[in-house]
């Protein structure tokens, strides 16, 4: 109301030290260190530094920091840093086959070159509150030395693909330059490159249900988990100024090729598809979504009927980003009171006019 | 607007926060929105450090023409002191040390959410509009593949469709704000949520009109002395909406209004919307029915509030 | 006299390799009216399709004289001017009238849409035209401002038979135009159809596998089967002494039905 935003400005200054206060909380608990949050909240940090798109769990741990774990709050402040880094260009492709594995699965074959490795997961836990995480130091057990193993090991889908059983990914695709969803609005319809981006940096919530959709009958397109890895893997870049490819750094992350059944068309052999997923650090379950999700938006290109939202990529792309859709819904709370008072305006003319031709209805 | 200056007050970030790349994008954007007046030109908008809804469209637009010369006013619903609008102009004060003002006149720059001002601004003005949804077929279409369509080929009969069906159950055209116009005669746009009262504006302003949708990636333009119209039927023209009382405390008339409740017994009074416009009306003398109790109230002018 | 619309061997299959359709040609002249029967499957929504600009066919040409500027082919025609085309010249009458009617739109918004489409800008003469072609199709004018998903399905069906006549079209597709809908309603729909077609001189395309409609609003008729046309000639001709055994079949069974 036109009284209560008088003296904005200090409103607004108060707000930032009420905040800064109950973001320390009770003083006499320690402060949390980002590197606390780094070390010990990685799954977190993970998903900030994914749909934050910039890899960096340094800054990632600060965001959670700052944003008192608001994972949305922590991906915006991320986002907005990254908006003003430079840009020297695009990487290479990751070469996932030459991941240094920590975990590798699949759901497809029993046995695959290299086998198959549990690593870190939640899977088979039995999800019980320990009470011993409640005492400080009580967890100092060693895990049987989980190390990474050099070797490299062949991709599943490429093994399927090396038999022609796995459809090809868009050689012309490839090789174009790459969509740059940071710097250039969405068009429709949209390349895999600008859909695989977008899924990448959409909402873990939003893409998980979708998928989840996907597998209960609104745009199902059957799949297999053909392989999910995740471990490090290196960063290419080739300089201009250089002209040949360096290494830049080595960067963790998930990676997840659905295999899905195709029964093919007239020009289109019966086959199987790719669902697609990548995700920073360790994100299991967003990769699995987005495969799914990436098979659903194919639906147009392989002549499959597009009925639900799921293959319908205005409808996922436009709405899978938690920053645009937690801004948009929040800006409701702005003062709408213009807007408001011609809508006021007009409910009283139309209720007086409804009252007058009743009045004159009842004297007639 | 020049930015020779790269470096903002606080030193951490490019004068005006926009890295000077992003800027030159935008202003290309903008060149080419002006060319072809109410064409939406698609922008490869960045995040800003504010959330989208709150004004990030108008915000990039302002940051990538700011000069240090300028002189920013920023309103929000016709005021200069609601909340948002003060965070934006600190904003701006902070990453471009710019001047800032809440006097319309010696404004160069106005970014704006909701409202155009009261007083008729000038040829060595520019105003930027916040704009939420910049397309205004998306209630009719909500597919850009489609609605891209009928821009190109002109198909608008569908947003008459819509003026109709309001006609025929209400008896007159009952959208009163984000009234959409056709600019220069070619491209229908929508105004942003403006109330219709504000739509005679637009027309032929003497000021450049940008507008900026962040969320959406889109910005639109209207060049100075371009004709603006808004949608209507030749037998049910265009009305703005009118007021039957003058401003409370400053007696303006044919100005738009804001209803303050003023108790919760019913009791409430009708004051300028543009805080700017009633503040300079009352230093000049001017007083409505309750000017008196004003000040009792908590209605002081609001200079000193920088 | 110049043909308003040619189709020369015209033939579509579907990505999956299924025939739709296959080397069809015929001339339709202005004011006539061409019946299209077969047996389910037989490819005629296809055909149509191809005709009304919706398929692309795989096959030959659909040519079109548009306002008298000679034949020209449909699917060369730039993308406005084909829009342009079918909310002018022609007018679709889809089977189910969902699919052709705007269900959020009253039955009014929906009849003057097209005169908007054009540049119409008077409510008061829009409405009045509105008005004036519900009445026509028997819609009470007490319901001009309600919703289609009010009304029943030939209500709905005559709602959108207002929608695309308002505009005058001179060339109409309809598929299965009585599909669904009871035999009274049907015969009723038939003979408003029978009718309008007539004073307003509009040509027509009618797809259906009822030979009562094409007996009574078709003045020449094709007999397709599987994708093709195994017979065609002036309706009576046909229906009274029909030569292709599949024709035969067909005449024979109705008859007995
Ligand atoms: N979208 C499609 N994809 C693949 N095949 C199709 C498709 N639509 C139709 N067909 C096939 O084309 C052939 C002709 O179908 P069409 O719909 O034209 O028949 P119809 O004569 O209209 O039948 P009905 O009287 O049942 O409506 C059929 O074999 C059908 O299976
Ligand atoms: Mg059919």
């Amino acid at each position: 109301m036109y009284v209560a935003t008088k003296g904005g400005e200090s409103a607004i200054e108060a707000t930032h030290e009420l905040i800064a206060e109950e973001r320390r909380g009770d003083t006499t608990v320690p402060e949390l260190g980002t590197d606390q949050v780094r070390n010990q909240l990685g799954r977190a940090v993970d998903r900030v530094m994914t749909e934050g798109s910039l890899y960096d769990p340094d800054l990632a741990s600060l965001a959670i920091k700052q944003a008192q774990g608001d994972m949305v709050e922590a991906i915006f402040l991320l986002r907005a840093f990254r908006t003003t880094l430079p840009r020297f260009g695009a990487a290479e492709p990751l070469d996932t086959s030459k991941m240094i594995i920590r975990r590798r699965i699949s759901a497809a074959f029993k046995d695959i070159p290299g086998g198959q490795i549990l690593g870190p997961t939640y899977d088979y836990t039995h999800r019980l509150l320990d009470f011993d995480l409640v005492k400080e130091g009580a967890n100092a057990t060693s895990a049987p030395e989980a190390t990474a193993t050099e070797q490299t090991m062949p991709r599943v889908t490429d093994i399927l693909g090396a038999e022609g059983l796995m459809q090809a990914e868009n050689r012309e695709e490839i090789e174009a330059e790459p969509f740059d969803l940071g710097r250039q609005p969405m068009s429709f319809p949209a390349n895999r490159d600008q859909r695989l981006q977008n899924l990448f940096r959409g909402d873990e919530g939003f893409v998980l249900a979708l998928g989840y959709a996907t597998q209960r009958g609104y745009g199902r397109n059957h799949p297999f988990v053909g392989e999910i890895r995740m471990g490090f893997v290196e960063v290419e870049f080739t300089p201009p100024e250089l002209g040949f490819t360096i290494s830049i750094g080595e960067i963790e992350v998930t990676e997840c090729q659905m295999i899905n059944q195709f029964t093919g068309t007239k020009d289109i052999q019966p086959m199987f598809t790719r669902g697609y997923g990548l995700a920073f650090g360790q994100s299991e379950r967003k990769t699995m979504a987005m495969a799914l999700v990436d098979r659903a938006l194919k639906a147009s290109e392989l002549g499959e009927d597009r009925d639900h939202p799921p293959q319908d990529e205005e409808f996922v792309l436009a709405h899978s980003d938690n920053v645009e859709a937690a801004g948009f819904v929040s800006h409701l709370k702005l003062p709408h009171y213009v807007d408001f008072q011609s809508e006021l305006s007009l409910l009283r003319g139309l209720r007086e006019d409804a009252l007058s031709t009743q009045d004159k209805e009842a004297a007639e | 607007m020049n930015s020779r200056a790269f470096h903002s007050v606080d030193g951490t970030y490019n004068f005006a926060y926009l890295d000077e790349q992003t800027k030159r994008m935008i202003r290309r954007t903008l060149l080419k929105a002006i060319a072809v007046p109410g064409y939406q030109v698609p922008f490869g908008g960045r995040e800003m450090p504010m959330a989208y809804g709150w004004g990030t469209g108008g915000i990039q637009i302002t940051a990538s023409i700011i000069g240090r010369d300028d002189t920013l006013k920023v309103i929000d619903q016709g005021a200069d002191d609601t909340t948002n609008a003060v965070s934006i102009r600190r904003f701006f004060r902070r990453v471009a040390g710019v001047q800032t003002t809440e006097e319309t006149s010696k404004a160069t720059l106005i970014q704006t959410r909701h409202r155009i001002p009261e007083k008729q601004l000038t040829e060595k003005q520019i105003l930027v509009y916040q704009v939420p949804q910049p397309e205004p077929l998306w209630k009719l279409e909500p597919r850009e593949v489609e609605t891209r369509k009928l821009h190109a080929y002109s198909e608008y009969g569908l947003m008459h469709v819509k003026l109709y069906e309001d006609i025929s159950r209400h008896g007159e055209i009952i959208t009163t704000y984000d009234y959409p116009v056709e600019v220069n005669a070619r491209h229908i746009m929508s105004p942003s949520p403006i109330p219709k009262f504000d739509n005679p504006k637009m027309a032929m302003m003497p000021a450049l009109q940008l507008f900026g949708a962040g969320r959406e990636k889109r910005i639109y333009a209207i060049p100075p002395y371009t004709r603006v119209r808004s949608l209507d039927f030749d037998d049910h023209p265009f009305k703005p909406q009118r007021f039957d009382k003058p401003c409370a405390l400053c007696g303006a008339e044919e100005v738009f209004l804001d209803e303050v409740i003023l108790d919760d017994k019913g009791d409430h009074m009708f004051v300028c919307s543009d805080s700017d416009h009633c503040r300079e009306r009352r230093a000049a003398g001017h007083t409505g029915s309750r000017a008196s109790d004003a000040a009792d109230m908590g209605f002081v002018p609001t200079e000193g509030l920088n | 006299m110049n043909a308003l619309l040619e189709a020369q061997s015209v033939g579509h299959s579907y990505a999956g390799g299924q025939l739709g359709c296959e080397d069809v040609s015929f001339r339709l002249y202005p004011g006539e009216v061409l019946g299209v029967v077969g047996e389910s499957g037989s490819g005629k929504s296809t055909l149509l399709g191809c005709l009304s600009g919706m398929i692309e066919p795989s096959q030959g040409s659909v040519r079109f004289d548009a306002g008298g500027q000679g034949l020209r082919d449909v699917f060369s025609l730039s993308e406005p001017e084909r829009r342009l085309l079918m909310r002018t010249d022609w007018g679709i009458v889809r089977q189910n009238p969902r699919d052709g009617l705007r269900m959020n739109v009253s039955a009014g918004g929906n009849v003057g849409e097209r005169l908007m489409a054009v540049g119409a800008r008077n409510y008061t003469e829009i409405r009045g035209e509105a008005l004036d072609w519900l009445t026509r199709v028997e819609i009470p004018s007490g319901r001009i401002d309600d919703l289609p998903r009010t009304f029943s399905g030939g209500m709905q069906q005559r709602v959108q038979i207002a929608r695309i006549l308002v505009s005058k079209p001179r060339l109409v597709f309809m598929d299965e135009p009585t599909g669904g809908l009871d035999v009274s309603v049907q015969a009723r729909l038939l003979d408003l159809l029978r009718g309008l077609v007539r004073d307003l001189g509009v040509a027509a395309v009618v797809v259906t596998h009822d030979l009562a409609v094409v007996r009574l609003l078709s003045d020449r008729l094709m007999v397709m089967r599987q994708g093709r046309v195994v017979e065609s000639g002036l309706t009576d001709q046909v229906l009274d002494d029909p030569q292709h055994p599949y024709s035969q079949l067909l005449v024979s069974s109705v008859l007995q039905a």
